[in-house]
């Protein structure tokens, strides 16, 4: 199962410069882990005592996470996973 | 409809149906047209609310210098009332803002400190986050955490929603300050039992997102999660397409936002009718299109109004 992982400018220093990886996993936590396999350092960037970081947002098909099962969020093949740092919107 | 002052004409927009948009009889659309406020957009509501606000407790006072981070229209807002009512404003606006939205501020009288644009708004409400520090006696009211925001929709937006809308099922807004979603969102989940509250959010390029490190991140202090149902992403290239349709099929000339919040209610109805459900969708139409227009997201291809639009603050 492969699942398309955009990664934000500030977090490419831990994909080798990378814009999107490839993971897999059923679940977003479990993707995590298999991202941090191979790109050590990610997931201290994106969680926090078990939790999303207060500024990251990380979204499935467009839908924040949050508002589906945060990390333990069910994947499946050919969804898109993006990561974006919280910022302020236009106002 | 006659009003003393065009202050005083603020709000009681039109409510209109979608019924070409509209995926069947039993999911419909609603647009509620913010752009017939006096400025033109749905601010007009939270920046004479935030003003009247400060003058009752004194903050505000004749002569009084206002201070505010905004990328458009919230100053416009503000710089029209600060016209009328003898106010000097400044405001902090990212330089990646379109043309149309300086020139508005400069003939209502507001001057205008530009931020860079790289980090978009986060930057724009650091300046001025440090230029309150520096001149104490200006006043920042402050859009991103001053509950007048959320206030206004609360009291006005929200009631005006239920009033045209009782049968509402969805409400759909674009999330900025968090103020219209706060608002409206608490009025209609006190009054209207499972209703949903969906925050469509405009995903920008990637100069935006350019922090130099994760912790310069940024939550408007507005903002309360458990007053959401959801909250989507939408890019330019969706936002841009929506726009569009919204012209092409119902007439309406709306801002680059709405597209973004028309794409999120779509997805909503197609969701309500692949279950079976019957829904009634009422969404933001936060400001007209005209501001916008020199941004090119209104000509040519798809794929042309995507490239004008990165590095842009098109919401």
């Amino acid at each position: 199962m492969a699942v398309e992982v955009r990664i934000p400018t500030i977090l490419r220093q831990y994909t080798g410069g990378a814009k999107v990886v490839e993971g897999g996993g059923d679940t977003l936590s479990a993707l995590i882990d298999d991202l941090e396999s191979r790109h050590e350092g990610l997931r201290d960037r994106l969680i926090e005592n078990g939790e999303l970081r207060r500024f990251v947002n990380i979204y499935v098909n467009d839908e924040d996470v949050r508002f589906l099962d945060g990390l333990k969020t069910s994947l499946s093949d050919a969804d898109s996973v993006t990561v974006l740092p919280a910022v302020a919107g236009g106002a | 409809m006659r009003y003393e002052s065009l202050l005083a004409s603020l709000g009681h927009t039109p409510l209109v149906g979608l019924p070409r948009l509209s995926p069947s009889p039993e999911v419909r659309l609603w647009a509620k047209l913010e752009d017939h406020n006096p400025t033109g957009s749905v601010k007009d509501r939270p920046a004479l609310r935030m003003i009247e606000a400060a003058e009752a407790d004194g903050t505000l006072q004749a002569g009084s210098t206002i201070l505010e981070p905004t990328s458009g229209n919230t100053g416009i807002s503000l710089a029209m009332a600060a016209k009328l009512k003898g106010y000097r404003l400044i405001c902090v606006m990212p330089e990646n803002t379109s043309e149309e939205r300086r020139q508005l501020l400069r003939m209502w009288g507001a001057e205008i400190i530009s931020s860079p644009a790289a980090g978009g708004s986060n930057e724009a409400v650091r300046v001025a986050k440090g230029l309150a520090a520096e001149h104490p006696d200006w006043v920042m009211l402050y859009q991103y955490g001053n509950p007048s925001n959320a206030a206004a929709h609360y009291e006005t937006t929200g009631p005006e929603l239920l009033e045209d809308l009782p049968e509402i099922t969805h409400f759909v807004a674009g999330l900025g300050t968090t103020g219209t979603l706060m608002g409206v969102g608490r009025y209609l989940r006190e009054k209207v039992p499972g209703v949903q509250i969906i925050a469509a959010e405009p995903r920008y390029g990637e100069l935006v997102y350019g922090l130099r490190n994760l912790d310069e991140g940024f939550v408007p202090e507005l903002y309360d999660e458990s007053v959401l149902t959801s909250r989507f992403s939408v890019g330019p290239r969706d936002a841009v397409k929506r726009t569009r349709e919204l012209l092409e099929l119902e007439g309406i000339f709306a801002g680059i936002s709405t597209g973004a919040v028309l794409h999120a209610a779509l997805g909503i109805g197609r969701k309500a009718m692949a279950a079976g459900a019957s829904a009634d969708i009422a969404f933001i139409v936060a400001d007209g299109g005209w501001k916008y227009l020199s941004t090119g997201a209104y000509e040519g291809t798809l794929d042309e109004a995507e490239d004008r639009l990165e590095g842009q603050l098109w919401a």
